[in-house]
């Protein structure tokens, strides 16, 4: 029986679906099942930032209508078997979904999955409340701006009215140099004040938007920051013990030289 | 309680002198009306000296708003007596339940969180953090074990004398019955162990250490007191 975890944050742009594609791409190369579902209909992007999108033949509205079996709408990751997503709708609303609709979907999925996350879309309405029925545990995504931090408290006291387990955070674009001077709230800071788990931190990182840009997750490419840091969340879900990853930038001569020639 | 002085009486009422003044029995088994005809044909033949003020004490009776006004009434009209309040061994249910409510310290276990709005009867007692965004109203005193980082307002109907208490203030907006104060617009850290009243003087809210608590607002805890 699988596990439904909801990615969810308040405010919008923080990287909810970056993360959930990244997650789930990090969950399937440790060889767990896992399926992403996509609840921002109107706004489909997961399929975009996975590169699924010419593949996508039936959506979620579509099974929750009964046009067609829920097997035939899961789109097959091109890179692994043991990755599916289940697309949102592009030309409907979030009103035409209900929490019951999207738990029932989710429940018929769970037995067949080791993983199956659900990406929220952005605010506290009724595409919110589908995003979480389904769920059994909640990822909450903030940045280290105070707003973002504001919307995840917000959303975090509404999850702790649902029936699920405490939120566990995710950090997103956190820029070293910014908190040390101050500019930025530091991680300790954000977690002192949402006072939940921390499940990892991700460094800001270029890769990132251009893996995005080219529909491959960059959770996939060998040893970029910000895709260690993906792959040490999915190993956190698994329940290994993995430290948070050094903030400390190279600080070798060779680096400060290639700087110096703009060559980094 | 002064010494009884004199004492007169007759089947339904009693009368005291005491050194708070003279004090009325009214009977509580008779009928209301026998009562009241009686209260009434009482202090007319009275010779007491005009404008004295009375207390009536109509011991295990339970008195309506209503009743109260009428015995008000009867004892004004029917001599020159002042009545000073009307008192009473009993309470209604209603009341009484009020009156807990405003005496006694509700705990909360839990992290109010931004757009939370917690609003408490009495004193509030909460053993988390009031988180940005995130409000607590309270009809009598905030205590906060924990980071107050939101608004806070004490005193939510018109308590003057609340306070608000928190092991570390860095408020939003603190309010104090209805006067808000609020955080200064530049970035400043919060401070520790510190408490919020209204200076009478001043007329404002005010900060000031948790150890000047004891001479600020010595009767802090009387909250036996309040409500009645």
């Amino acid at each position: 029986m699988g596990e439904a975890i909801v990615i969810t944050s308040g405010k919008g742009g923080v990287g909810k679906t970056t993360t959930t594609a990244n997650i789930g791409t990090a969950l399937a190369l440790q060889d767990k099942k896992v399926c992403l579902i996509d609840t921002d209909i109107g706004l489909r992007n997961l399929d975009v930032i996975l590169g699924l999108e010419n593949r996508i033949i039936f959506d979620i509205i579509d099974v929750i209508e009964g046009r067609c079996k829920l097997q035939a709408a899961l789109v097959k990751d091109k890179r692994f078997d043991c990755l599916h997503l289940l697309p949102a709708a592009q030309s409907s609303d979030k009103n035409e979904v209900t929490p019951e609709g999207i738990k029932e979907l989710v429940d018929e999925l769970k037995p067949d999955y080791d993983y199956i996350l659900i990406d929220c879309p952005a605010g506290i309405e009724q595409g919110y409340k589908n995003a979480v029925a389904g769920a059994d545990k909640a990822i909450v995504v903030t940045t280290p701006e105070k707003s973002s931090v504001r919307d995840a408290d917000r959303i975090i006291g509404l999850l702790e009215q649902e029936d699920l387990e405490p939120p566990h955070l995710v950090i997103n674009r956190i820029r070293k140099h910014m908190m040390d001077s101050g500019d930025m709230l530091d991680v300790d800071d954000i977690v002192s004040t949402l006072s939940v788990e921390l499940l990892g931190v991700i460094m800001d990182d270029e890769d990132v938007i251009r893996a995005s840009h080219h529909g491959n997750p960059v959770a996939f490419q060998p040893d970029t920051k910000a895709s260690i840091c993906y792959r040490n969340i999915s190993r956190r879900i698994l329940g290994e013990s993995v430290p948070l990853m050094s903030f400390d930038e190279d600080k070798g001569i060779m680096v400060k030289v290639k700087k110096l020639l703009g060559m980094k | 309680m002064g010494c009884p002085k004199m004492t007169e009486t007759n089947l339904y009422l009693t009368m005291k002198g005491t050194n708070e003044g003279i004090i009325v029995y009214l009977d509580d088994q008779c009928s209301f009306i026998t009562l009241l005809n009686e209260l009434g044909s009482q202090v007319k033949s009275d010779t007491i000296e005009n404008t004295t003020e009375v207390i009536i004490n109509c011991q295990n009776r339970y008195l309506q708003d209503w009743q109260r006004e009428e015995i008000r009434q009867v004892v004004e009209e029917q001599s020159s007596l002042k009545v000073k309040s009307i008192e009473s061994n009993v309470l209604s249910h209603e009341e009484a339940l009020t009156w807990f409510d405003q005496s006694t310290i509700k705990p909360f276990v839990k992290t109010v969180r931004s757009g939370q709005v917690l609003h408490v009867e009495g004193d509030a007692l909460i053993l988390g953090d009031i988180n940005p965004g995130a409000t607590v109203n309270a009809t009598g005193n905030i205590f906060v074990l924990g980071q107050l980082k939101g608004i806070a307002h004490a005193g939510y109907a018109e308590g003057t004398e609340h306070v608000v208490v928190a092991s570390y203030m860095n408020p939003n907006q603190i309010r104090i019955a209805n006067k808000i104060s609020r955080a200064p617009d530049y970035e400043m850290q919060g401070s520790s162990r510190e408490f919020a009243y209204i200076n009478q003087e001043t007329g404002q809210i005010e900060l000031e250490q948790i150890h000047n608590l004891q001479k600020i607002r010595p009767n802090l805890t009387d909250i036996v007191e309040r409500g009645l």
